[in-house]
């Protein structure tokens, strides 16, 4: 029995190690200074980069950021101040666990009907939009878990000191759980960036540099898949190295949240 | 500010206790806080709402001119402006299933190791491995799929499966009617006659289901096929059914493994009798929550399921899924009825999702809250 549940756990490290072990080997060809800074080159021209798509991910990340947080760390206080034992909060909850599995081609969709149709273009904003919609769940659910695990005498001690409860929340509690809700957002920016389906049709792909956030905006993830279904050789080997960065920028996010969480009561210090 | 006046006043009688939630003195600031808060968490209720009704919006011109047709035609043609949805709930279905199949026993088997067998030592690192798998990319995945797996099953596997195909689901059927019958049976005949019977059924089942015809496994095979969707898919979910089972077994109480020991069970029943008969209906649970994330991955399956709208029982053919077709032809589509169609279909998958994951989200919630009484 310990054999068989151990071959498990071995052999379902073989995709893993070959996928690593194959987006280093492959990325690291191509990968080069030009690659961060240039834009990328036509089918046949050696050099070019994806210096448009890494800038381009990085600007959606920050316009999901700004859609995202605040709605998800305030719903995540309130359901832990406040939503203790009410119906309201209960439905919140379970709305935002079920919308934290909606596909993200699905939000796509919805991204597109409400910000690229009126607005007659593909954009930044659509597909930041898009990103943020599907951070809210994570970062609401994140930021409860992690608020309701201040002790509860710390909140008494300063009701005690007659500080009124929304300052104690603000600057006792929340500062309390500031490591723990950093991490939180940590891991929902690792995960929307490394999204492609909702990018496909509200940021679309571009192989300029952006000249604004209300104009069709490359990414990495987008870049990668147009790069790595097309028949062309030296694409192909881009997008290994297109990879092999978003890889490493997905890996370090999720490290850095690690680092922050190695020990959940530890954060509270 | 009340209850300190009652405590003066009451002298020698026992103070009421404080309540745990005190009422502040800014009780207007506190009140507008609770409200600001309180409207974030409605905006996600709306959202909800709002994605819901903006689908339906979106499809309103397809579910007008297909009406119901839509669900039961096999034909995609945006050109005649004809669609139908089979052959993309087809897809997606069969290769989430697949991926089930596969993933399910492995990732049970994981979790299973890294909460009641492996040494100490092993379980962090191995959690970690299985964590990274959930945090790497899907079109990273879907790379990978194209360059690496795709040819592999071209080469080793599809060929394997094509000559032995039959004999696999054979050995398959018989191995599960020997657990099934054994467990059905197991009342009514006891002992060794027991054993000998179900050992029977199953390979008689087994030789018969593997000596018939089975049109599953078909050449010639390309590599990009429903099967390797399922095969990629089922790497994607591992994580998933992972991380939840792993949840479900650690909040099995440690009396119960405890009491089985006391009783003399060997360690391998107590793992069945007092981890994995208690903790089921979240083991349901979980392997729901996997097939949801199954059900919407989009990138790693188009880039290797071969993008054919077509309904075959030929695994190895290649095929298409709900999520990417939208993802292959939305920005492409040219007439606002080939929109809709497309947005019809996210509506859909939003709709089998939902279902899924209200029921998967209650019975985990179920099996969580039961080991807490």
């Amino acid at each position: 029995m310990v054999f068989l549940c151990g071959a498990a756990a071995f052999i379902a490290m073989i995709p893993l190690v070959s996928l690593l072990v194959y987006v280093l080997l492959q990325g690291f060809r191509r990968l080069d200074w030009a690659f961060f800074t240039h834009l990328p080159t036509p089918v046949g021209v050696d050099g070019g980069g994806m210096g448009n798509a890494i800038l381009g991910t990085l600007t959606l990340m920050a316009i999901a950021s700004l859609v995202g947080l605040p709605i998800g760390i305030l719903a995540g206080i309130y359901l832990s101040e406040f939503g203790k034992k009410n119906k309201f909060a209960w439905t919140v909850r379970f709305t935002s666990d079920v919308l934290s599995g909606v596909p993200s081609i699905v939000t796509g969709i919805v991204a597109y009907t409400l910000v690229v149709k009126p607005m007659h273009n593909f954009s930044a904003i659509a597909g930041g939009i898009a990103l943020g919609f599907m951070m809210i769940p994570i970062v609401t659910r994140t930021t409860e878990e992690l608020v309701k695990m201040v002790p509860h005498s710390i909140r008494e001690a300063s009701w005690a000191l007659g500080i009124p409860q929304w300052k104690t929340i603000l600057s006792i509690v929340i500062r309390t759980a500031k490591n723990g809700i950093l991490t939180g957002v940590l891991l929902s920016v690792a995960r929307i960036a490394g999204e492609t389906a909702p990018l496909l049709f509200t940021a679309f792909n571009n192989q300029f540099w952006p000249k604004g956030i209300n104009e069709p905006t490359a990414s990495l993830t987008v870049q990668v898949f147009t790069y790595a279904i097309s028949p062309f050789k030296d694409w192909q080997d881009e997008a290994w190295s297109g990879a092999l960065v978003l890889l490493m920028l997905v890996l370090s996010i999720n490290l850095a949240a690690k680092l922050f969480f190695k020990n959940p009561r530890s954060l509270l210090r | 500010m009340n209850s300190s006046a009652e405590l003066t006043n009451n002298g020698g009688a026992k103070p009421k206790a404080l309540p745990l939630f005190s009422v502040s003195s800014s009780g207007f600031a506190d009140k507008l806080f609770q409200k600001l808060t309180a409207l974030f968490a409605f905006l996600i209720l709306f959202l909800a709402v709002l994605t819901a009704f903006t689908l339906w919006q979106a499809s309103a011109p397809t579910i007008q001119k297909m009406g119901w047709g839509f669900l039961t035609s096999t034909d995609w043609d945006p050109v005649q402006g004809i669609f139908g949805s089979v052959p993309f709930v087809f897809g997606t279905i069969i290769s989430s299933f697949l991926a089930l199949l596969i993933a399910t026993p492995f990732g049970l088997g994981i979790s299973l190791f890294l909460t009641e067998l492996a040494p100490m030592k092993f379980r962090d690192p191995v959690a970690f491995l299985v964590e990274i798998l959930a945090a790497i990319p899907s079109v990273v995945y879907g790379l990978w799929g194209i360059f690496l797996l795709a040819p592999f099953m071209r080469v080793y596997v599809d060929p394997l499966l094509i000559k032995a195909g039959g004999t696999l689901v054979g050995l398959l059927t018989g191995i599960t009617l020997i657990f099934v019958s054994s467990a059905l049976l197991g009342k009514f005949v006891k002992g060794i006659y027991g054993t000998a019977l179900s050992l029977v059924i199953g390979l008689i089942g087994g030789i018969l289901v593997g000596t018939m015809k089975m049109p599953f496994f078909q050449g010639p095979s390309t590599g990009l096929s429903l099967f390797t969707a399922g095969v990629i898919l089922s790497i994607m979910i591992l994580p998933t059914i992972t991380a939840i089972s792993r949840e479900v077994f650690e909040a099995v109480p440690n009396s119960y493994r405890e009491s089985a020991k006391a009783l003399g069970a060997t360690s391998w029943e107590t793992i069945l009798l007092a981890v994995v008969k208690p903790s089921r209906v979240g083991l349901l649970g979980a392997i729901m929550l996997a097939l949801g994330r199954a059900l919407g991955e989009t990138m790693a399956v188009t880039m290797v399921i071969g993008n054919t709208p077509q309904v075959s029982a030929n695994l190895l053919a290649p095929a298409h899924s709900m999520a990417s077709v939208i993802a292959n032809e939305f920005s492409e589509a040219t007439s606002d009825l080939h929109i809709a169609a497309l947005a019809e279909i996210g509506f859909l998958l939003m709709v089998i999702t939902l279902v899924l994951n209200v029921v998967a989200h209650l019975l985990v919630w179920a099996t969580a809250t039961k080991f807490q009484k």
